[in-house]
């Protein structure tokens, strides 16, 4: 439906018709000072998408400043399409994550593909090759059909975009608890490689220089979705439908392969994705960036539909679709080389030295703003943050503790419970092994990926578990960031770095600012004393829907380094007769467990603490330990606790365990999730050089032949005596049990 | 011996499938883009898995008019070995230089995992480094991956031993289990299962080298013959 009337400034103002578009009274009167006028509609337009929370983390500014982005090895922190981390022999991981949460809860499939697509798009504009895609998602309990299909639809909108487009889908997590029926969340991750050489930056220099715009044509999809995604979902989200843009995955594979050329080019300039806000969000960011300005004629760009207005065509957020700028001359080198694959480059605009976006359309000026206040100069608000009464009351509460008498029944229904559960029903959707490089496919504490020509791999996770967050924001923030880096440990690998995408409800309620402020002071601090630096993310807020908010989510996506290929190390048991050691002692803590879960129904007490000062020194021995030889296979314990990890162990093996345990209180060892924990093995041989290196190991058991768990107490008396067959069978096929139940 | 990988602009796995040749069987191989019209001096066509053409039609159903597939129609009327992985045996279903079709997974959904195969025919120039009967493990990676064919063809395909390779179990749908045939004459070679991602024990498998060695033995006898 084009807008052919569309309002004039001043019924904008008369009307407030900006309150529509998310601007505020304020807002407006900002932009009326910053213009020295009032701006028409295409302005207006151009100012809500910048200054929306999605693209100007207005709400969230002032607490993303805390996190520690620097380090001796990262190249690239936040600011540009995706961070950059050395990984020597001037290689470098480019990695980045990104919601698409909103699109994704009303069009599942084509929500969840288009985020893939513009993560990857982030990825390959800083020049890198993507290697790996991983993902995080959330969703209400499997019980619902609204939320089954929106579980399917999201899975096969991943695997049919990362399929297609060829890049391996390598990892992630799916959690499911009723606070996210309604407001799924799908945060997409993408993991490049690149040669120092070729870093690219989304940069707009060099006056009379040409923009160029390259890719799939400009459609009505999309427009607004921006400030969709900055709003809360309500049964009026059912007419965004349009907000949700389409993909063609066909169309990205022939983007990353002519734009990789294109970076390799000695005269491009600056290149960058349009993503959120589309040409607008570009065009603006790339003359910030370079302190110039560009101009566009907006009927050169190329359009899927007729009579586009301008303010359509810059709104839009048409995916596959990149803004380039080069030297001047070289317009038909570059023309030439999308033409080889197929696709439409064209010059649009030109740098110009006037610090302004100014847009043509049909011969008339249609905008003139100024590009730093559109992509610097977004208000920035502190909200005014509340401690929820909940939290006092969890604070308070006594240490909770279930009444457990059969162990065995506990662990097979924890097995079976669908954030425990395999997840194979999903990654088998998944192609990750495209490219042949995973060496660790999914399923396994991290993915991993190794690097050709070199005799390193690359671990990745996601990872965040927030029931905690939901406890104890600040404690639940620091137990996401450790358990990421202890999955990395695990696999054999040095963490490296961080980006995270931070899912909350709307930060204009005090108590959800407060969730905010205090995960990410956690967060920070965590980062800050494991060494991994936060070079890049993704805020999601108004993740609420007439039930209130989901749980804090701020979901942690971390690379590491194997430094050489033998230190690839998996979790599951690798030979009978080796040694099964525990480290960390666990306490009896069970509020926000899974156990407490399943028992209750819900979570509620205070969250477990964590001493990052044991955490890194226990990371950093296990990881010696592993890269020196005497590691068979490691596990760090998490969800469920030890039981679990246990069985994990054996499944897909043909081995079992046999454990003797010393401890007097049975249930917290078994299900407590305290965090610094681990189950290793080590064969026999190297014994006395792994107690070396970890002395507060304590040897619990073996490895056996026979397929059995089998757990006694220190008197000898069995706790648990299991065939692992059958655990496993129910763990796997849990989760299509619960999507083929009626109930 | 000198491979040629078939690139079509939505191929993914044709890098897979030139480390395979290079790395692992350390013969010569060259990517031919799929505007091209000529294939002369390649003693083997490898069309690789992928997406050809986006496929958002049928699979494969665009690439068989792309300008390289006169070349390779010719390539297999003159006997040299043609196989075709995943989207490539798609491709040569819908060229018509392999008998049937594939329909989408029986469950629908995109299926990637090692999967266990039975070497039903030890004796072609793709499997003769294999035992008949052999039981090997080789991923697959597809969406539409369900072989279907007529009553009539199913009894020529087993009456002739066009049926090289089968899936222990059935995990698409396939008629008779089919994960890969032959041709007639048996030069041409289409299957589901992946050999080129089963080359290298680091990645879970090395099952399917032994596939890529049975064309360089059988192209090694032809050419000490004619020579």
């Amino acid at each position: 439906m084009p807008l052919l009337h569309e309002p004039s400034p001043v019924m904008i103002k008369d009307e407030k018709i900006y309150k529509e578009m998310g601007v505020s009274d304020s807002e407006f009167q900002m932009i009326e000072d910053i213009l020295g006028r009032q701006p028409n509609y295409t302005e207006l337009g151009l100012f809500s998408v910048m200054w929306s929370e999605h693209c100007s983390y207005k709400n969230s500014k002032v607490l993303l400043g805390k996190f520690p982005t620097k380090g001796d090895k990262v190249l690239q922190g936040p600011g540009e399409g995706a961070g950059i981390i050395d990984i020597g022999d001037e290689q470098a991981v480019v990695f980045k994550i990104e919601s698409h949460n909103h699109p994704s809860a009303i069009e599942p499939y084509e929500g969840a593909a288009t985020g893939v697509g513009g993560i990857i798009r982030d990825v390959f504009s800083m020049g890198a090759r993507p290697v790996a895609l991983l993902n995080s998602l959330r969703f209400g309990e499997l019980k619902n059909p609204r939320v089954k299909y929106i579980f399917e639809g999201v899975v096969a909108g991943i695997a049919g975009y990362g399929n297609c487009i060829g890049i391996p889908t390598v990892g992630g997590e799916v959690q499911f608890d009723p606070c996210y029926e309604g407001n799924p969340l799908v945060n997409a991750m993408c993991v490049g490689l690149i040669d120092h050489k070729d870093i690219q930056k989304g940069q707009a220099k060099g006056v009379g220089n040409p923009v160029m715009y390259v890719g799939a044509s400009t459609g009505r999809d999309g427009i607004h979705g921006a400030t969709f995604a900055s709003e809360e979902l309500s049964e009026k989200s059912e007419a965004k439908r349009p907000a949700v843009q389409v993909g063609d995955p066909f169309m990205e594979k022939l983007l990353v392969e002519a734009c990789l050329e294109a970076t390799k080019h000695p005269k491009l300039v600056g290149i960058q994705d349009m993503g959120a806000a589309g040409l607008t969000s570009s065009s603006a960011e790339m003359a910030s960036k370079a302190g110039s300005g560009i101009e566009m004629n907006l009927d050169d760009v190329p359009q899927r539909e007729k009579a586009m207005t301008a303010y359509e065509m810059m709104l839009s957020e048409s995916q596959e679709r990149m803004l380039l700028v080069m030297e001047k001359g070289s317009e038909q080198e570059f023309i030439d080389l999308f033409e080889k694959w197929g696709l439409e480059a064209k010059v649009v605009g030109k740098v110009t030295d006037d610090h302004r976006l100014k847009l043509v359309h049909q011969g008339e000026t249609v905008a003139d703003v100024p590009v730093d206040a559109l992509a610097e100069d977004a208000p920035v608000y502190h909200q005014p943050s509340k401690e929820p009464a909940y939290f006092r009351e969890f604070q308070e509460m006594k240490e909770y503790r279930p009444e457990i008498t059969d162990y065995a029944k506990a662990l097979n229904d924890l097995l079976k419970q669908p954030t425990i559960a395999s997840k194979e029903w999903v990654y088998e959707q998944y192609d990750y092994m495209v490219r042949t490089n995973t060496v660790v496919a999914p399923g396994s504490d991290a993915a991993v990926i190794r690097i050709r020509e070199t005799e390193k791999a690359l671990a990745m996770t996601t990872d965040c578990n927030s029931r905690y967050i939901y406890l104890d924001p600040y404690e639940g923030g620091k137990l996401a960031v450790a358990e990421a880096a202890r999955n990395l440990v695990c696999s054999g690998a040095e963490p490296l770095g961080v980006t995270d995408c931070l899912n909350y409800g709307s930060p204009e309620k005090p108590e959800i600012f407060w969730q905010l402020e205090r995960s990410t002071d956690g967060l920070s601090e965590a980062c800050e004393q494991l060494s991994t630096p936060v070079i890049g993310g993704n805020v999601s807020l108004y993740n609420e829907t007439a039930k209130g908010a989901i749980y804090p989510t701020p979901v942690i996506g971390m690379v590491g380094l194997i430094h050489h290929l033998d230190h690839i190390t998996k979790q599951s048991f690798q030979q009978a007769g080796d040694v099964i050691y525990q480290l960390g002692e666990a306490k009896p803590e069970f509020s926000g467990s899974e156990l407490q879960k399943l028992t209750e129904g819900k979570i509620f007490g205070p969250s477990p603490l964590i001493d990052l000062a044991l955490e890194k020194s226990r990371q950093t021995r296990v990881l010696t330990a592993i890269q020196q030889g005497t590691v068979q296979s490691a596990h760090d314990l998490s969800e469920g606790g030890f039981l679990v990890a246990l069985a994990e162990k054996a499944f897909g093996t043909s081995f079992g365990a046999e454990i003797t345990l010393q401890d007097n209180d049975i249930l917290a060892s078994f299900f407590s999730e305290s965090p610094s924990r681990y189950i290793l093995t080590v064969k026999k041989e190297d014994q006395i050089e792994f107690e070396k290196l970890i002395p507060d190991a304590k040897a619990i058991g073996m490895v056996t032949k026979a397929a059995d768990i089998i757990v006694k107490d220190k008197k000898g008396e069995f706790l648990i005596n299991e065939s692992v067959q059958p655990m496993e069978d129910a763990w796997r096929g849990a989760i299509s049990c619960y999507l083929k139940s009626k109930d | 011996m000198k491979f040629a990988v078939i690139v079509f602009p939505g191929s993914n796995c044709d890098i897979d499938m030139f480390h395979a040749i290079k790395d692992e069987l350390g013969e010569d191989v060259s990517y031919v883009w799929h505007d091209e019209t000529s294939l002369e001096g390649f003693d083997a066509i490898l069309l690789p898995g992928g997406f050809s053409y986006g496929d958002y039609l049928r699979s494969g159903a665009i690439a068989r008019f792309s300008p390289i597939m006169k070349a390779v129609e010719e390539a297999a009327a003159a006997g040299k070995p043609i196989l075709g992985v995943c989207n490539g045996f798609q491709v040569l279903l819908e060229a018509g230089l392999l008998p049937g079709a594939m329909r989408r997974n029986s469950k629908l959904t995109f299926i990637c995992k090692q999967t266990e195969l039975e070497v039903k025919q030890g004796d072609t120039m793709f499997t003769q480094s294999y035992e008949e009967g052999e039981s090997i493990t080789i991923p697959v990676a597809h969406g539409d991956g369900n072989y279907y064919c007529d009553e009539e063809t199913l009894k020529n395909l087993q009456a002739n031993n066009q049926i090289v390779f089968t899936y222990k179990e059935d995990i698409n749908g396939s008629i008779a289990n089919i994960a890969g045939i032959t041709n007639k004459k048996g030069n041409v070679l289409g299957m589901m299962p992946h050999p080129e991602r089963a080359v290298d024990e680091l990645l879970g498998s090395a099952d399917g080298l032994k596939l890529f060695q049975s064309i360089v033995k059988h192209w090694r006898e032809q050419h000490a013959i004619t020579s």
